[in-house]
């Protein structure tokens, strides 16, 4: 029995910790924490509308006002154009769809690991974990408002065509760019902790920025691909796409730059999580 | 060479081996914070280009000191043994944990280790008030490294073992804070690792369910041959538990061996407290009536460390500097930590102009494990000419206990050795 477990110890891989060592395994230690990612994700939902009926109803009431706001504003007092003739209410929520989930995973990821502080100090995991896990809470809230989009669609009694299959590949677009973003940030949060009161700033600039409330198609031709660079604005006009049909089009060089752009924030992030995950301890 | 070297390793079961293992955390002098603030940052920059413009040879007064929280530590641990790190606080017995836990990583040297480490530094690390009691255990033995696999297969006994059963759907928020506790260890101590990295976590909890937590590990390292090093300020669970011990003092290793050398090593090098006072006549306290010269505590034993079995006498060397002066009783007070009266002894006396010495003898087997300081009262009938207060202080350690299973704190003020007389009447 005793030589047994000695031949099964010898055959075990060995751990060896030492300055810098941390990097080699660490994506397939990813891989071995799995379980917790999936069930960090699952307490964070849980316990979200656990608590209250309110949690729900949040998700609801929060990106139909705004969708009522914008229409209003935008639609019925500036009369701006509506893409590719569809209702205004129903491009503005389109758009509003990505962006709350962007701006919420933002939030949420950027707070994430001051939020989780007693469990960074108290066992080893790779830390990437927290953050993503928090961003699938918002997915949560993500298909909880797309309930009011099919509401508000049957209302219009608007058809969408068979884009709406290519929806996820947006989703995943806004998914990357939150993740990128958020790592940066809340690396940043973990080592100055007044970071977090620029982020509802830069959520509400960005609101502005990003082609929410309007198409981006009246956009000024000139600065087209300028107004690209937000990562955004690929995920907004592709929603756009998806939900509304051909009749919108995408503008395939903005598009690829706002792709490109998301990719470089997503690398960016992941290497100054990477660089500052080991002194997550220390610090928080 | 090398490879013949690492081969010998496997060879001898050496499941962790340190090499030159050090920490170091920077402190800078100007952020006393525990974090760093961005305004602070920017401020600091706006303000030290503002004085090299205006004074191109400024110095930058912002040093930054380096504190080792852990330095050079060295050593090896085979397959099986169970390892106590002692030492006081601060000595380094977390940071070390940390790292073998890959919380923190090292700043130098390097640490081999082979099979699967689970650490425990807290108890119930993640718990969530909000969730039942059986959604708790799923998320913290994911936390602690357990697959869903694992955890579904130790549940009864994990409930079982945490007595808890009528309360699983109910979340933890309404426990009883033994009830949590005894939840979290249950949890941690069906952790299937080859190493388990214990920290300072017996420190809670009621002291029947400590007992049955040092049991449960002492059964899992015995049956499955598992590692474990713990860390504790509990002498008695350390001396019962383990075989070997490291004594950690100021980042460095002290001292390591046989765990009862290494204890008796850490209370003679830390506990030799203040055992003797003296003073001339210039500085002696006391007042024109009474003052006291030497107080001192011999243990009546050729071992330096007192123990609960160690007779004391206690001294106390004192003039009377006027002739009008005339005591009649002296008084010894034992206190413990807090400040509360244990005892108190008198004897009677008369003492006029001259030098004097009152002994007084604390027997063995008589007082607790615990500190305790001593006030001596010089009386003149009902009126207190002097009292000479907290002039000594003395620890009294436990002796590890083998008879009784009980590990943990013994209650009382005191622990006389009293005469027990249990005879059997009839069969029943």
């Amino acid at each position: 029995m005793r030589t047994i477990k000695k031949t099964i110890m010898i055959n075990q891989t060995k751990l060896v910790i030492e300055p810098g060592r941390a990097e080699k395994n660490y994506f397939a230690d990813l891989w071995r924490y799995r379980e917790l990612f999936y069930i960090l994700s699952w307490r964070d939902i849980s316990t979200r509308y656990k608590q209250t009926f309110i949690g729900i109803l949040w998700a609801l009431i929060r990106p139909f006002l705004t969708m009522v706001v914008f229409t209003v504003v935008f639609g019925k007092l500036a009369k701006l154009p509506s893409d590719g003739g569809a209702p205004y209410a129903i491009m503005v929520y389109a758009a509003l769809l990505p962006w709350q989930f962007f701006s919420s995973s933002l939030t949420e990821a950027s707070n994430s690991l001051v939020g989780n502080a007693q469990l960074i100090t108290k066992v080893y995991f790779p830390r990437m974990i927290i953050p993503t896990s928090s961003i699938i809470t918002c997915f949560v809230d993500f298909l909880i408002s797309f309930a009011i989009l099919v509401m508000v669609m049957a209302y219009y009694r608007f058809m969408p065509t068979l884009n709406i299959f290519l929806l996820p590949v947006f989703l995943l677009m806004a998914f990357a760019a939150s993740l990128g973003l958020g790592l940066y940030i809340t690396s940043l949060n973990v080592k100055y902790r007044d970071f977090r009161y620029v982020i509802p700033f830069v959520v509400q600039f960005g609101l502005y920025i990003s082609p929410v409330g309007f198409s981006s198609s009246i956009i000024p031709e000139q600065y087209r691909l300028l107004y690209c660079l937000n990562p955004m604005v690929a995920v907004i006009d592709g929603f756009r796409w998806a939900i509304i049909g051909n009749t919108t089009f995408i503008y395939w060089p903005g598009f690829i730059l706002s792709m490109a752009v998301t990719f470089f924030f997503v690398l960016l992030g992941i290497k100054k999580f990477r660089s500052m995950e080991k002194s997550f301890a220390d610090i928080i | 060479m090398m490879a013949c070297y690492k081969g010998f390793l496997i060879m001898s079961d050496v499941v962790i081996q340190s090499d030159g293992l050090g920490k170091a955390y920077t402190i800078s002098h100007q952020h006393r914070e525990r974090y760093t603030a961005l305004r602070d940052v920017l401020a600091n920059r706006v303000k030290k280009a503002w004085s090299r413009i205006r004074n191109p040879h400024y110095y930058d007064h912002d040093t930054v000191e380096e504190f080792w929280a852990l330095k050079k530590v060295s050593f090896e641990i085979k397959q099986g043994e169970r390892v106590g790190i002692i030492g006081r606080n601060g000595a380094g017995k977390s940071t070390l944990l940390k790292i073998l836990s890959r919380i923190t990583e090292p700043t130098t040297g390097r640490v081999e280790i082979t099979g699967r480490v689970a650490s425990l530094l807290e108890v119930g690390t993640g718990f969530h008030p909000e969730l039942t009691g059986r959604e708790n255990i799923f998320l913290n033995g994911a936390i602690l490294g357990m697959s869903q696999a694992e955890i579904k297969k130790k549940f009864d006994e994990i409930v079982a073992f945490a007595e808890v059963e009528q309360f699983l759907d109910t979340p933890v928020k309404r426990y009883s804070s033994g009830m949590y506790v005894r939840l979290a260890f249950a949890v941690a101590a069906h952790l299937e690792s080859e190493i388990l990295l214990v920290d300072e976590v017996l420190a809670v909890g009621d002291a029947a369910f400590q007992k049955k937590c040092l049991g449960k590990m002492q059964d899992v390292s015995t049956q499955s041959d598992r590692t474990i090093l713990f860390v504790s300020h509990n002498m008695t669970a350390i001396q019962s538990l383990c075989s070997k011990g490291i004594l950690l003092k100021k980042g460095g290793i002290q001292k390591m061996g046989d765990i009862d050398t290494v204890v008796n090593d850490y209370f003679s090098h830390e506990f030799l407290c203040q055992l003797v006072n003296e003073w001339n006549l210039d500085t002696a306290p006391g007042n024109d009536a009474v003052r006291v010269k030497k107080v001192h505590m011999l243990p009546e034993s050729e071992d330096p460390v007192i123990n609960v079995t160690t007779p004391l006498k206690v001294t106390t060397e004192f003039w009377i500097c006027q002739d009008s002066v005339t005591i009649t009783s002296i008084s010894m007070a034992l206190k413990n930590i807090k400040g509360e009266y244990i005892f108190a002894c008198v004897t009677e006396c008369s003492c006029t102009k001259g030098l004097y010495s009152a002994a007084v003898e604390i027997p063995g087997n008589f007082l607790n494990d615990d500190t305790y300081t001593i006030d001596f009262y010089f009386l003149k009938e009902a009126t207190v000419l002097f009292l000479h207060q907290d002039c000594l202080v003395f620890q009294v350690n436990d002796i590890p206990r083998v008879s009784t299973g009980y590990l943990g704190k013994w209650v009382g003020a005191v622990r006389p050795t009293l005469h027990w007389d249990c005879s059997r009447l009839a069969d029943a």
